[in-house]
């Protein structure tokens, strides 16, 4: 029975990672950027929903609206103040602009919100626990709201890159950035878009994941960021299926080895176990291998 | 090219206004930090205390909680208008060792004569080291670790140490049965959680209660407790030790509750603060039981005063680090009339009077103890008091 309740916690676990994977994925797909601040935008979103619920006394659905909304803002902001004038600039300098973001967010919501930890309420709260096996076993409405999400945005993202115009844009401007621009694909515009729906991503994320855990504070973003995109590489960055298999796969090892191997060694497991994968697979599990002509 | 000479004139120009905004903003800063200076005649003799703790980052609750109660503390002091003025230089460290050095070397320069800090436990080490050099008084509101003291004869502690939570803990479960099978979570990765579990675990195994599981994780950061407490469910356990800070026991009870396990919670000094935390559900802390020497619900006068000022002031309820903060000025203050200490003395000067009136039978009673000696070593005789928490306020047991 504990495993059964193991595989939960790991699944639900799992599927936040998958959902913070995914907006990696997706900004890394276009972009080829490894964008760090997305974490702290998951910090960003869940604060919204927690003012928006506990300040303004909206109603949690709404402030999810509002969390989303302040994300999508957010991340366009970003993108066009601290990535667009570096378009051309080497990786090293871009990927120090991330981390400085990053900082500065992560610094702003301290001075915003300060540093003492808040208790979020999970959007949720109204939902009952269902418990089964004679109260054994209990899963609580986080988990199955989690796993689920993370399936309907799996999907909805997969639809999105290859059926809608604006998504086959975007899988252009990753395989070739100049060669779009040459077939009439505003480059700019479609990272822009790529940006928005990474930080909407985020926004749900750091409800969800604030939901299931619920302290807040300005670094609860940078850990599951990191795990999310360790999980990302785990898949195979750039793939969308492969974000969410790495996140659940994540979630699962690392519950497990807390679970059987050892409370104090979890983390170094999974990264291990990334080690590995990363030297069978150097693309991840579902990446594509390109060969690059000379 | 005039273009370009016209720029670089501009950038000078902004160079050097940036220059005087960023000296008046040192101004400011150093006025803002003075907020305390004393009222009294000139001819009180000033004596300048520093205070060191995290204003802000993770810790910050324990720092400004510390500070808020010395300010306090040193207002009471200079109304009195007595001989003794205090004058109070509080730094931010961010719970952090080597900023915590860094804020023990401008009150330095600021010529402070006794310290009061650092509040948390591994920056007052690194700071202990210092002012053992340096010869100046330190007396640490918070810091717990028996390590903060070792070897060092100018360095004495407010609070109960480390060992003597963990054996109180043992020795309180096992008199009072709360439970024959025990489980621990704590956070290896923090020399405060890990001396405390350790001293409990090692009471616990003489007295034969027995701990069915030991569970870690690795830093404060961590929110997952679901694997630690499915396993301290399944081995049966009746009660679960929490050596640890509130911020993870907010959410190993909020994890506890939604998996229907309902075990006594028995915290440290560590899950005061709890019932502040914004947005916390209180009754998840119902029946939760800890150690504290401070209650802000007791009705002794001195305890009443200090709450009312304090709410009034800071517009919430004291902690017991609010508390051991205002004993460390008003105990330096008894010490420093007792002893005749004036301002004019060095900083080393008073550091020995102070070592041979706290290691020579000084005591005080305050708002966290009554009779309190220190020992050679610097350790405080306080016993840690097992409270409970019911409808939301701590009650006596």
């Amino acid at each position: 029975m504990s495993f059964l309740s193991y595989l939960i916690s790991g699944l639900s676990l799992g599927s936040v990672y998958a959902i913070i994977a995914l907006g990696y994925t997706m900004v890394y797909g276009t972009a080829k950027m490894l964008n760090i601040p997305h974490g702290d935008v998951i910090m960003v979103g869940a604060y919204i929903s927690f003012c928006a619920t506990a300040y303004w006394g909206l109603p949690a659905w709404v402030s999810v609206i509002a969390a989303m909304v302040v994300c999508t803002v957010l991340g366009i902001t970003i993108e066009g103040l601290a990535y667009k004038p570096l378009r051309s600039a080497t990786p090293l300098a871009v990927l120090i602009t991330a981390i400085g973001v990053s900082y500065f967010l992560q610094n702003a919501a301290l001075l915003i919100w300060g540093s003492a930890p808040k208790v979020f309420t999970s959007v949720f709260s109204s939902f009952e626990a269902i418990r089964l096996f004679n109260n054994q076993l209990t899963i609580s409405p986080e988990a199955i709201v989690t796993v689920v999400v993370c399936i309907l945005i799996m999907i909805g993202l997969t639809t999105f890159t290859s059926k809608t115009k604006m998504g086959k844009a975007m899988r252009a401007v990753s395989e070739d950035k100049g060669a779009a621009q040459l077939m009439g694909i505003n480059v700019n515009r479609t990272i822009s878009l790529t940006f928005a729906i990474g930080s909407a991503l985020a926004a749900i994320a750091g409800v969800l994941l604030c939901s299931a855990y619920p302290t807040l504070q300005p670094t609860t973003g940078s850990m599951p960021g990191i795990k999310a995109f360790t999980a990302a590489v785990f898949g195979g960055i750039g793939s969308i299926p492969g974000a969410m298999l790495g996140g659940i796969l994540l979630g699962l090892i690392e519950i497990l080895a807390k679970a059987y191997i050892s409370t104090q060694l979890s983390d170094a497991i999974v990264f291990a176990v990334l080690i590995i994968v990363l030297l069978v697979k150097p693309a991840g599990l579902l990446g594509k291998k390109i060969s690059e002509k000379v | 090219m005039t273009k370009k000479k016209f720029l670089c004139i501009l950038l000078a120009l902004v160079v050097v206004c940036c220059m005087c905004v960023a000296c008046g903003n040192q101004d400011n800063t150093d006025d803002t930090t003075d907020t305390t200076t004393p009222t009294g005649t000139t001819e009180a003799s000033v004596i300048k205390i520093g205070g060191i703790g995290p204003v802000t980052g993770s810790a910050a609750v324990y720092g400004s909680s510390v500070k808020a109660g010395m300010e306090i503390a040193v207002e009471e002091v200079n109304a009195l208008g007595g001989a003794i003025q205090f004058d109070l230089n509080f730094q931010d460290d961010e719970h952090d060792a080597e900023k915590s050095v860094n804020a023990y070397h401008n009150l330095k320069d600021w010529n402070a004569q006794i310290l009061v800090g650092s509040v948390t436990t591994s920056p007052c080490i690194a700071v202990a080291a210092e002012t053992y050099a340096d010869r100046m008084f330190q007396l640490t509101p918070s810091a717990s670790s028996p390590d903060v003291l070792t070897d060092k004869d100018n360095v004495f502690q407010l609070c109960f140490s480390d060992p003597s939570q963990g054996i109180t803990s043992a020795e309180y479960i096992y008199n009072n049965e709360l439970a024959t099978k025990v489980a621990a979570i704590y956070n290896n990765g923090d020399a405060y959680s890990t001396g405390i579990y350790d001293a409990f675990k090692a009471r616990a195994d003489e007295l034969g209660l027995e701990v069915v599981y030991s569970g870690t994780f690795p830093d404060d950061t961590t929110t997952d407790f679901s694997v630690q407490l499915t396993a301290a469910k399944d081995a049966g356990a009746e009660l679960i030790f929490l050596p640890i800070y509130y911020t993870p026991a907010s959410l190993i009870m909020q994890q506890a509750k939604d998996m229907n396990y309902e075990p006594i919670f028995f915290g440290v000094d560590g899950m005061d603060g709890i019932l502040t935390l914004e947005g916390f559900d209180v009754t998840l802390a119902e029946g939760v039981m800890l150690l504290t020497p401070f209650n802000a619900w007791d009705d002794d006068e001195k305890v009443v005063s200090f709450v009312t000022k304090y709410e009034k002031k800071y517009g919430s309820t004291p902690n017991q680090f609010a508390a051991d903060g205002y004993d460390c000025v008003w105990a330096l203050y008894n010490a420093c009339v007792a002893n005749n200490i004036t301002a004019e003395m060095t900083a080393s000067e008073i550091c020995e009077i102070l070592i041979d009136a706290f290691t020579g039978g000084f005591t005080y009673s305050g708002l966290t103890g009554t009779d309190m000696t220190w020992s050679e070593t610097g350790e405080v005789s306080k016993l840690p008091v097992v409270r409970i928490i019911q409808d939301g306020v701590y009650v006596d047991l």
